[in-house]
């Protein structure tokens, strides 16, 4: 790179040859200066990665020392009594509150994101298009501790009315049984990850559905298509993988969250066969609900669960991203 | 366009159902549509209403499977199957949408309501000491400053740093380091906040044996903004033109120079936006606030000593005190939040409008 830009730099001002010296001194000069700004730009790249390195090596630490005080099994104990001598405690209820609310939300959100993604993409009219993707982004500007307070004092009693109803229904299932009480449950939580969710999920579907070529879409309205034929044979086997990559976003962004479920659920250290019944917690919710009374080993137990959620989120986040540069690649 | 497009063809496929003589398929009036929504709408709120039920959700809920199920209903019907289909396909677009809607409009509708009855001058002024929670009062002053020294510390460390790796990745970057680089950003873009909250704690405090400050919130949220400031950047950054940079280069300008005279003000609008955006989203951030700062109820304005409250942290301490007082006081603190953060996005989406077009050619 030095030196491309220092020949370009040579020649065009002089008519001509210019004489080597002094050249060779301008050269120099620009060296330098290059050379400190590629520094720093290298420098301010490389710390980046050195982050993410230290927050792994931080985390391994000090969760190595909390696991080495722990007398329960760090997976599959159901209780965590960190601060108790001597500590026990185990991640089993929280990896089981944390998975089952980010599926609910899942299996809420990606099917209205892709609704909604389509419905800016093809069917708004386009003078309507932008300003609804600028209403969906300003879901997402919404901070997440506004929802948690939303959906505690607002969605929380309005949605002991379809608890019930759902209790009627299919509480024999043992999943839907619902014991009237405030509904501050892993189901509630789900629905609240779902509506924060929908905004990533759609803007990066979005973008793959309006890239689907244009020549196929009309191809199929040719061969007398209706619209929807044409999204279901042109449009959604393009965005496929698209929208598997979002929905893993999304995924990431859900098992993360913290606020919104710490102020929302109310929290149980066990495993109850109903979803709609209060109880359970997340990895995110507990850290953030136990810190205030936690002591140095229970501060070292909750990163220790902290760096599982680290994994974790860093599993799902890598596998979208390569999901999306491998469709780059393919469709560049 | 595209239905008028659509209608001819359709009609001419051997095999679909349409009436004998004529070559058009009958098709519902354009109205038709809306009037279903109406009668949908209609017998869902009565039958809400006369079954008891108590919650609108399920009456919004039962007119919008009523719209549906009356629209494939009629469609078949009347235009065969391939058309109830594609209308079926349509209303349950527009239902996601609309889906979407409602929680956004009643979020922003509860939080103006229930917040304006207590947001005044002297709750924009006033700490809470010397509040108890279960009394009406205070303000959250204390939280302000304490959102404003966080945000503004972290964006002067996320805000360089973040610039620099995207221009190295798009001016410099060649080869494996780029690479890992550019994967490791977008990762870090997924870090829950309380992970980048748990490494600062263990650093900081535990280890370097830090007290709790306003500070180390900021390195947590720099955490945070460094990778949107660096994707954004870098978007901007590619879209300068080429020629730009060899017409520069072409003039004996050097690299760096060309970097800081030539690219970076073609750019500059779209990169103000992309901080503004970070700046909008880690604003609202808590969850490292909780672990770092530990909150307070007292105005401190030095953010590298003690502990200080900022506006999320503020609403999860007034929504967990639990009390009717706290709760306005809540919702008001929600109110001021939203604001600042919406300001800020409308603020950058404004410039990225004003300063676009430049780009391109």
């Amino acid at each position: 790179m030095d030196i491309t830009s220092a020949t370009a730099a040579g020649p065009p001002p002089g008519p001509g040859n210019a004489p080597d010296p002094a050249e060779r001194q301008g050269g120099t000069t620009t060296r330098l200066g290059d050379r400190i700004f590629l520094g720093l730009s290298r420098g301010s790249g490389i710390l980046l990665l050195a982050i993410m390195a230290a927050i792994a090596v931080f985390l391994t630490i000090r969760a190595a020392s909390a696991l080495s005080h722990n007398e329960g099994n760090f997976f599959t104990t159901f209780e965590w009594r960190a601060n108790s001598t001597p500590p026990v405690f185990g991640i089993a209820v929280l990896a089981f509150g944390t998975v089952v609310s980010s599926v609910i939300a899942m299996a809420i959100a990606v099917p209205v994101a892709i609704g909604i993604a389509l419905f800016i993409s093809h069917y708004a009219p386009r003078k309507l298009a932008t300003p609804l993707s600028y209403v969906i982004d300003l879901l997402a500007a919404v901070p997440s501790i506004v929802y948690g307070l939303w959906g505690a004092l607002f969605l929380v009693p309005h949605l002991g009315g379809l608890y019930s109803w759902l209790d009627d229904y299919f509480g024999w299932t043992g999943i839907f049984a619902y014991h009237d009480g405030a509904a501050r449950s892993l189901f509630t939580i789900g629905i609240l990850l779902a509506i924060m969710i929908l905004p990533i999920v759609t803007s990066v579907s979005r973008e793959v559905f309006l890239q689907a070529p244009k020549m196929h879409e009309e191809a199929a309205l040719a061969l007398g298509a209706t619209r929807w034929e044409v999204i279901r044979t042109a449009v959604l086997p393009f965005g496929r993988s698209g929208v598997i990559s979002a929905s893993m976003l999304g995924l990431g962004r859900a098992l993360g969250e913290t606020m919104a479920v710490a102020t929302v659920l109310s929290p149980s250290f066990e495993i109850g066969t109903s979803l709609l019944d209060p109880g359970g917690g997340t990895f995110a919710q507990n850290i953030a609900s136990s810190f205030k009374e936690s002591g140095e080993i229970g501060k070292d137990a909750l990163i220790a669960s902290g760096l599982v959620l680290f994994v974790l989120t860093l599993l799902v986040n890598g596998a979208a991203r390569l999901i999306i540069a491998r469709r780059k690649e393919y469709t560049a | 366009m595209s239905e008028v497009a659509m209608d001819q063809p359709s009609g001419a496929v051997p095999g679909a159902r349409r009436s004998s003589s004529s070559l058009h398929q009958p098709r519902l009036p354009r109205w038709a549509p809306a009037a279903i929504a109406a009668a949908a709408l209609a017998v869902g709120v009565g039958i809400g209403a006369g079954a008891g039920l108590s919650s609108r959700i399920q009456w919004g809920l039962l007119a919008a499977v009523l719209y549906v199920a009356g629209t494939f209903a009629l469609a078949t019907r009347v235009e065969g199957v391939r058309q109830a289909k594609d209308r079926l396909a349509t209303s349950l677009v527009w239902v996601c949408f609309l889906l979407a809607v409602v929680p956004l409009v009643s979020l922003i509708w509860e939080t103006v309501s229930r917040g304006s009855s207590v947001l005044d001058g002297g709750f924009l002024s006033h700490s809470m000491g010397g509040v108890l929670t279960i009394q009406p009062g205070g303000g959250v002053y204390h939280a302000i400053i304490g959102t404003l020294e966080q945000v503004g510390i972290a964006t002067a460390i996320a805000a360089p740093i973040g610039l620099l790796t995207a221009i190295y990745l798009v001016e410099y970057g060649r080869g494996r380091l780029a690479k890992a680089v550019t994967f490791f950003v977008d990762v870090m873009t997924g870090i829950p906040s309380i992970v980048a909250g748990l490494f600062v704690l263990s650093f900081w405090i535990l280890m370097l044996d830090n007290g709790y400050s306003g500070f180390a919130g900021s390195m947590a949220l720099a955490i945070l903004m460094m990778p949107v400031v660096v994707r954004s950047t870098e978007e901007m950054l590619k879209l300068v033109p080429n020629e730009l940079r060899e017409a520069s280069l072409a003039l004996g300008v050097p690299k760096w120079r060309t970097i800081l005279k030539v690219v970076l003000p073609t750019a500059i609008g779209g990169i103000a936006t992309g901080v503004m955006l970070s700046v909008a989203r880690i604003a609202g951030e808590s969850a490292p606030i909780v672990l770092l700062v530990f909150g307070s109820q007292l105005i401190n304005n030095n953010p590298f000593e003690g502990a200080q409250s900022s506006l999320p942290y503020y609403i999860y301490e007034q929504w967990a005190a639990g009390n009717d007082a706290s709760y306005d006081r809540a919702w008001a603190a929600a109110l001021v939040l939203i604001a600042f953060v919406m300001i800020l996005n409308l603020v950058a989406r404004g410039i990225a409008r004003w300063k676009a077009p430049k780009a391109g050619r």
